[in-house]
């Protein structure tokens, strides 16, 4: 009976594995066809579209050597990701944290005003308040401007949200000792409470980077021309229903994820955190 | 022991000094009155500008004919016209998304968590970290991807898959019931890690004893899976409800790069976002457009709202 119940549990677990490794070829073997496609040279793709055939001596670097010999716009795309998602994830952080902590730790008139008007931002999509932010943009001037395709979202409802959570988690006694000490309001805030809010931090920069490399509706409104592109929104103007630049497409596809899965593979605690941050209530 | 005296009186002296300053010039960096609107001003400009003129204009704008330099009230004129094909092929779309990625997007990722987190599973982190990783590509790279999967060449990956079984190759993205199979295809594999590290977060937070306690009144698998697990995990199954209907409804992107343009062949992949986009952006009729996002948001909203009502999510509990 004993070994019987041992018996099964073993099987059992060995099923469940089996299991789970064919998951994980579902989630893995994408990424491996675009890798290996992007090998391979364009009329390849054009004539037999993306598959696991692996024939030696068709593949190439020929790819790859035309993006990193700066034959197209590339370059130009990958500068304007970076700069966009250095600029939006600092902004977010630093305003996000700002109020996050003012809602966690003071007790004022409209508190309960403002909770709420962040859960409202929270339950109306981008999508809803597309237009009348796109004229809106037109008329600030935003138009086309690195700027605008993420000044709009500068302040978002998830991060306010995470700080409050986590800054309402953090010790009043040394908030009340530092007023001892003569510190300023916002001293305090700089000087003490951004240090114990690191995790908070790291977690909401890793969310934003990506989630900012990774934008695609409102910058494809806002962007215009070739010079302001960013990344996913020039690859995907190389997609068209007449036809396909298959060399840079693919090539360039493979390079816009590795920054992220570099930065994954370093800081999965912080993703998952950053992640399921809306959801759960701890 | 005088010495020490001396000192705590001088510092007593110079904290009254201090004190004294403060309050003959009232210092804004000091006030606890002052601060919390401060720190919260940020939200607010953000607000008002980006998010409430937005709202109440869309509003307006949808009773509205937009033209560069003039706008005329029309009434409900735009409202009226949005009982069109289109727009009901556009709504038929988006529903039949938002209820197969529901179908598939809750069910499963619930189950596995659930398998992830036995006793019986080994390497459970690596598995976590490999069905979370399609959730770090953009829509637009996925899009790429399953474009070229979906092809319509005899030797791209799926079609190169189905003659190899004897079957025979088909333009996937070409008739409506194969394109939409590969949009819920597209979903299942990008969202499928994220549903699923939610449901774990929510399954470490049931406390063990009661899986104990169940335990030794003789419950099987089985049963502290129906009368543990999933009332347990409610809250989750509600948020992840909530957020893939909005999610659901308005989808874009993704058919958006399968098609390489808003433009799929009959609209089979036209979604309410994409008639809203071709409308508002490329036609620039903003005042059609926001009719158009009127609608969709009272859609979600209603759905939203029957579902929140009909999971008990109203009735007070704790």
């Amino acid at each position: 009976m004993e070994i019987n119940t041992r018996y099964k549990r073993k099987l059992a677990s060995i099923i469940l594995f089996i299991f789970f490794i064919l998951i994980s070829v579902f989630a893995l073997f994408p990424l491996f066809a675009i890798i290996l496609g992007s090998f391979k040279p364009s009329q390849e793709i054009l004539r037999f579209g993306l598959n696991l055939k692996i024939q030696p001596e068709v593949l190439t670097l020929k790819n790859y050597s035309f993006i990193l010999s700066g034959g197209s716009d590339y370059f130009t795309w990958y500068k304007n990701s970076i700069i966009i998602t250095v600029f939006s994830t600092l902004f977010s952080l630093l305003f996000s944290s700002m109020v996050g902590y003012g809602l966690a730790v003071y007790d004022f008139k409209f508190k309960n005003l403002i909770f709420g008007m962040v859960l409202v931002v929270m339950m109306i999509p981008l999508e809803i308040i597309m237009l009348p932010l796109y004229k809106l943009t037109i008329s600030l001037g935003l138009m086309n401007t690195l700027l605008g395709a993420f000044l709009p979202f500068v302040v978002a409802p998830i991060p306010v949200f995470f700080f409050r959570q986590y800054a309402s988690g953090l010790p009043k006694e040394l908030i009340d000792a530092a007023r001892m000490d003569g510190c300023t309001e916002i001293g305090i805030f700089f000087r003490i409470m951004v240090p114990l809010m690191k995790p908070a931090f790291a977690s909401m920069a890793i969310l934003q980077a990506l989630s900012s490399w990774n934008n695609f509706l409102w910058p494809l409104i806002v962007l215009r021309t070739n010079d302001k592109l960013t990344l996913p929104i020039g690859l995907s103007t190389l997609l068209t229903p007449y036809g396909n630049n298959y060399d840079v497409l693919i090539a360039g596809s493979v390079l816009a994820i590795i920054p992220v899965l570099i930065l994954y593979i370093f800081f999965q605690r912080y993703f998952i955190e950053g992640m399921t941050a809306g959801g759960v209530k701890g | 022991m005088s010495n020490g005296t001396i000192n705590t009186q001088r510092n007593k002296s110079n904290h009254v000094v201090n004190v004294k300053k403060r309050i003959r010039v009232p210092n804004v960096l000091y006030s606890q009155n002052i601060a919390p609107y401060f720190f919260v001003l940020p939200f607010i400009l953000s607000f008002c500008i980006f998010f409430a003129y937005p709202v109440f204009s869309t509003i307006i704008m949808s009773f509205q004919e937009v033209l560069p330099g003039e706008t005329t009230f029309i009434g409900l004129e735009n409202y009226k016209n949005l009982w069109n094909p289109t727009f009901l092929k556009a709504i038929k779309n988006s529903t039949i998304y938002t209820i197969l990625t529901l179908l598939i997007l809750i069910p499963f990722p619930l189950v596995l968590a659930v398998f992830l987190n036995s006793k019986m599973m080994f390497a459970k982190n690596i598995f976590r970290s490999i069905t979370f990783i399609p959730a770090l590509t953009s829509v637009v790279v996925a899009g790429i991807i399953f474009r070229l999967i979906f092809g319509s060449q005899e030797g791209a990956l799926l079609n190169s898959i189905i003659t190899f079984f004897g079957g025979e190759s088909r333009a996937w993205l070409n008739s409506s019931g194969t394109s939409m199979f590969a949009l819920v295809v597209l979903a299942t594999w990008r969202w499928m890690g994220v549903n699923l590290l939610y449901y774990l977060a929510g399954l470490q937070n049931i406390p063990k004893e009661l899986y104990e306690s169940a335990e030794i009144d003789g419950a099987s698998t089985w049963q502290k899976f129906i009368y543990i697990t999933l009332p347990l995990l409610k809250p989750i199954t509600v948020y992840v409800l909530t957020i893939s209907i909005y999610g659901g409804y308005s989808m874009f992107a993704e058919s958006y790069m399968l098609y390489g343009s808003n433009r799929s062949p009959n609209d089979i992949g036209l979604t309410i976002v994409g008639y809203l986009y071709r409308n508002g952006i490329e036609q620039n009729n903003l005042g059609f457009g926001s009719a158009i996002g009127i609608t969709l948001l009272l859609i979600t909203f209603i759905i939203t709202i029957t579902q929140l009502k009909f999971l008990g999510m109203f009735r007070k509990e704790e």
